[in-house]
């Protein structure tokens, strides 16, 4: 049965997939950089942030939406509503959170908005007509939750564009990102300091399409 | 003591996706680690996901996972085609699957070919490493 719904909802997103403001998803696990990527977009074509970024995990708790942002690379222009989700994670432990200096009333808080956004981004996949996934280039790019954000948009039949972030750090390896994923088209940047950016844009033209 | 329980995927294979994602999450809540022949569907990962993250309370803090998959990676279309064709006949029964409640798997260190699960044992607090 979902397996049904799925296909109408591709069915008809396929049929307005040329509609002129499309949905960008910015997807990924926690704390690979997606609300900085969100914000450097809107900095460089709006003036403006979308959210907060913040070294604790899970400081983006829900969906967070900037409309109408539009881009311009060579003479093409590409309008579309961006949109910034909590990040993907399998486990949410509210001691972590103490760790990084919370009282546990606020950790539980922030562990409870957490699986509610992680949640969230799941049902928002359906929406998307084209995904970011923001991955943290200093990380194992083989955890599960990155196969199975990528495998999941893959067979829902929806463009995939794969930042390998954090460039500027010196343990970043864009390469082991491109090995896990070779069939993808893979930018490496640094969301936090612009670098490579353009290039980000150029593969955001090539995988909306336009 | 770790309990890893062997799931065939002859015991899921009728299950609905939800009937399935059910069990593994009933397991991986006694503190038990899983070990499925097979894989899930895309989908019913991520609606793994989406359950894990209901059912996540001051107890049962998620999971970790890590999927063994003897597919292998590329543009090779009959390849493709003759996995597809023996998933539809049999089900997804190539590799293995692991799923583990957090408070037992620290951590999985995973390359294509081998997986690293980092452990603690709950009764005694002391890490231990398997690997395969």
């Amino acid at each position: 049965m979902v397996t049904f719904f799925n296909w109408m909802n591709r069915f008809f997103r396929n049929i307005f997939r040329k509609k002129k403001h499309l949905k960008i998803g910015i997807y990924g696990p926690p704390n690979g950089g997606k609300t900085t990527l969100a914000n450097r977009i809107c900095q460089d074509w709006l003036g403006e942030d979308l959210g907060k970024v913040s070294s604790i995990g899970h400081e983006t708790r829900e969906i967070q939406i900037k409309e109408q942002v539009s881009i311009k690379s060579g003479n093409k222009e590409l309008s579309f509503n961006l949109v910034d989700t909590p990040g993907i994670a399998t486990k949410i432990d509210y001691e972590d959170f103490m760790k990084a200096g919370l009282s546990e009333k606020e950790a539980k808080e922030r562990a409870k908005e957490a699986t509610k956004g992680v949640i969230d981004a799941i049902k928002w996949l359906d929406n998307m007509d084209v995904v970011v996934v923001v991955l943290d280039a200093t990380k194992d790019p083989y955890s599960q939750v990155n196969i199975t954000i990528v495998g999941n948009l893959e067979a829902r039949k929806i463009p995939v564009l794969i930042v390998a972030n954090k460039t500027d750090l010196k343990k970043a390896s864009v390469k082991k990102i491109e090995s896990a994923f070779p069939q993808y088209k893979i930018v490496g940047i640094s969301a936090k300091y612009g670098n490579n950016i353009e290039e980000f844009y150029k593969g955001l033209f090539e995988v909306a399409g336009r | 003591m770790i309990t890893l329980q062997f799931v065939p995927y002859s015991e899921i294979e009728r299950l609905s996706s939800i009937g399935k994602i059910r069990k593994l999450l009933k397991i991986a809540r006694e503190d038990k680690i899983v070990v499925l022949e097979g894989r899930l569907q895309k989908e019913e990962e991520t609606e793994l996901i989406k359950t894990t993250m209901e059912e996540i309370d001051d107890e049962f803090k998620g999971i970790e996972m890590a999927v063994i998959s003897s597919e292998k990676k590329g543009n090779d279309v009959l390849g493709r085609f003759r996995n597809q064709f023996f998933s539809m006949l049999l089900g997804n029964r190539q590799g293995f699957t692991v799923i583990g409640p957090a408070s037992v798997i620290k951590e999985i260190k995973k390359d294509p070919n081998k997986i690293q699960l980092f452990a603690e044992d709950v009764r005694k607090g002391r890490k231990r490493k398997k690997s395969r």
